[in-house]
């Protein structure tokens, strides 16, 4: 078993070079690692307010090896039970998704209510008097908070409040939260996929500007094909920021429609007017500069360690979790504004799919591409990846690594091995 | 099987005997294992849809609720020009497949119309890994002078996710 590196990631500033030791894909116990001092330290994506619409409303989560019900109880109050009976272990919620008064574990036949209280143990008189209800009811995940509608769960009881880790992501959530007064909704149906790469490829790959000319050309052709024209200049948009704590977006202008609110030809004649009224509307709501930033850029956003919330073409909300070092499971939906009327989301998730997705005319392209990068590193093992674009650039643009230096210097920060860390990683490995 | 490109052609009030749907399934799959994509959307009405719903929503309607895949006419013959073309590069070198129909069952015919589900196994192999593609087809075919065309193709995975598969990069 190979230890820990002193580091995988080479800052050096002083020759405007930044580079990505390969391993840090490869090795298990990298992975280890990462789940104790990342995903068990971080602020986890777990469901949108919109999924739990009624008391009872409940989805099962799957972040890496932990199933957590995503729960509104009948008091209303938003959950995260983990899915494990407190007597012997079995998971209590079998459904992907559903409405329930209470969960059954149908090993026994203990009975939780969807507040995770304990309210039905069968033969209860076998009991001693040490037996108490009370302290049985389902676990939660220590911390739950949420940001205009979007829940994460915490392992770590100690973290920090959600908005002080947002930092400076909150502003850019709030860009996508803003676009309604009726609130925003997940759209029904997830796209449901793996990919064979290291999950910190698809981190990278969520906001790299500078892989579409040549990963995605077939893509830019259609666009360009369906009538697609560049938006008017003037205001012009082409930056990455840091947004603190391993959080980072690039925000532009792209030739794309967007249902909020950009017309392209491949929208119809017909929905212009729409168009142009759902704009004037955002105008009269948030002033026209907000209106105008809303409607106009496009946002690739990435909240450390493993959210992407990219309002491009459409909202797409992406979540994905390592297995191992070469698989990740990766959950993303389509993020619209409640009430939009029909023909609208239609145009919506037509523009979604244009893009978005494992069938998607981009999608399966980027997978394939972390996937040969993964199968690469496994040739090269000890090589440095180099992400020094635009590293000395004063406004770095979409093109560079700006963002992705951002995520790879809290990366490190977080993994920092010293000789107790290394002991912990292999302890969570054997685990 | 590879009839002019009319779709245009006059529909015939006849109705499709199961001989000739089940005929047409196995060359339209033939076309797809042998990649003649060409040919293949040849066999699309002007009005036709292709669509993948995804799999925890298999019955649903794709202008309320995400699909994988939903095609109108143009996407389609866009989505076929960029898998012929050589910047698609999930697909490029393109995978082999292997299609297996069965328990074809014609539901409905009115006149010229035939409302048809299949069955389908498809085999993805690429980069020395097979992906088992499981679940149902809804066919709209209708009879044209030209031949048989579709107006609407649904595949519908029975898969819980595409995790055991990963995406769907080809037709399906």
């Amino acid at each position: 078993m190979t230890m820990l590196r002193n580091s995988y990631v080479d800052d050096d500033a002083r020759n405007g070079l930044f580079r990505v030791q390969r391993q840090a894909f490869l090795d298990p116990e990298v992975l280890a690692a990462e789940r104790a001092r990342i995903f068990d330290r971080s602020w986890l994506y777990l469901g949108h307010e919109s999924e739990l619409a009624e008391p009872g409303d409940f989805r099962m989560r799957e972040l890496g090896v932990r199933r957590i019900v995503f729960v509104r109880g009948k008091d209303r109050v938003v959950r995260a039970l983990l899915n494990s009976c407190t007597h012997r272990g079995a998971e209590v919620c079998r459904e992907r998704s559903g409405n329930a008064n209470s969960f059954q574990c149908f090993y026994h036949g203990w009975t939780f209510a969807n507040d995770g209280r304990l309210i039905g143990v069968p033969g209860e008189e076998a009991y001693a008097s040490g037996f108490s209800r009370e302290k049985l009811a389902l676990r939660e995940a220590p911390r739950l908070e949420q940001y205009r509608g979007f829940y994460f769960v915490s392992f770590d009881p100690e973290i920090v409040s959600l908005p002080e880790y947002l930092a400076g992501a909150a502003e850019y959530l709030d860009l996508v939260a803003d676009q309604s007064e009726l609130g925003m909704e997940i759209v029904g149906g997830t796209q449901s996929y793996a990919i064979n790469a290291n999950w910190k490829l698809l981190v990278e790959n969520s906001c790299d500007g500078y892989h579409a000319q040549i990963a995605h050309a077939r893509y830019l052709k259609y666009l360009a094909a369906s009538g697609a024209v560049g938006l008017p200049q003037g205001l012009k948009w082409n930056r990455a920021r840091d947004l603190g704590n391993g959080h980072a977006c690039l925000e532009y202008t792209a030739a794309w429609g967007r249902p909020i609110a950009h017309w392209v030809p491949a929208f119809g004649e017909g929905a212009a007017p729409e168009i142009e009224e759902i704009r004037a509307k955002l105008a009269a709501r948030l002033g026209a500069e907000r209106a105008h930033r809303i409607a106009t850029t496009s946002r690739n956003l990435g909240i450390f360690p493993n959210l992407v919330i990219n309002d491009i073409m459409a909202i797409t909300v992406r979540t994905f979790h390592p297995l191992a070092p070469g698989r990740m499971n990766v959950e993303a939906w389509s993020l619209a504004p409640r009430g939009e009327v029909p023909e609208h989301r239609r145009h919506r998730l037509q523009n979604f799919l244009t893009f978005l997705g494992p069938g998607g005319f981009a999608t399966p392209d980027d997978i394939e591409a972390l996937e040969s990068c993964h199968r690469g590193y496994a040739s090269t093992g000890g090589e440095w990846n180099d992400i020094s674009r635009d590293i000395v650039t004063p406004e770095p643009p979409i093109t560079g690594e700006h963002q992705m230096r951002a995520f790879w210097r809290r990366w490190q920060e977080l993994l920092a091995p010293n000789v107790a860390s290394i002991a912990e990683g292999r302890r969570v490995a054997a685990r | 099987m590879s009839r002019p490109a009319d779709a245009r052609s006059p529909l015939l009030a006849a109705d499709l005997s199961r001989a000739e749907i089940e005929d047409f399934l196995y060359e339209e799959a033939a076309l797809l294992d042998e990649w003649r994509l060409d040919v293949w959307l040849a066999l699309f009405t002007d009005d036709a849809t292709y669509s993948v719903p995804s799999t925890d929503a298999p019955d649903a309607d794709p202008s309320d609720t995400l699909f994988l895949i939903a095609d109108d006419a143009a996407s389609l013959r866009s989505r076929v020009e960029q898998l012929l073309g050589k910047t698609t590069w999930s697909e490029n070198p393109h995978a082999r497949t292997r299609r297996l129909l069965g328990n074809v069952r014609i539901r409905r015919t009115d006149g010229a119309r035939a409302w048809v589900t299949a069955n389908f196994v498809v085999y993805r192999m690429r980069s020395h890994q097979t992906a088992t593609y499981i679940g149902r087809y809804e066919y709209v075919l209708e009879r044209r002078q030209a031949g048989v065309r579709i107006q609407h193709r649904r595949a519908i995975l029975d898969l819980e996710s595409l995790r055991d598969v990963g995406k769907v990069s080809f037709i399906l």
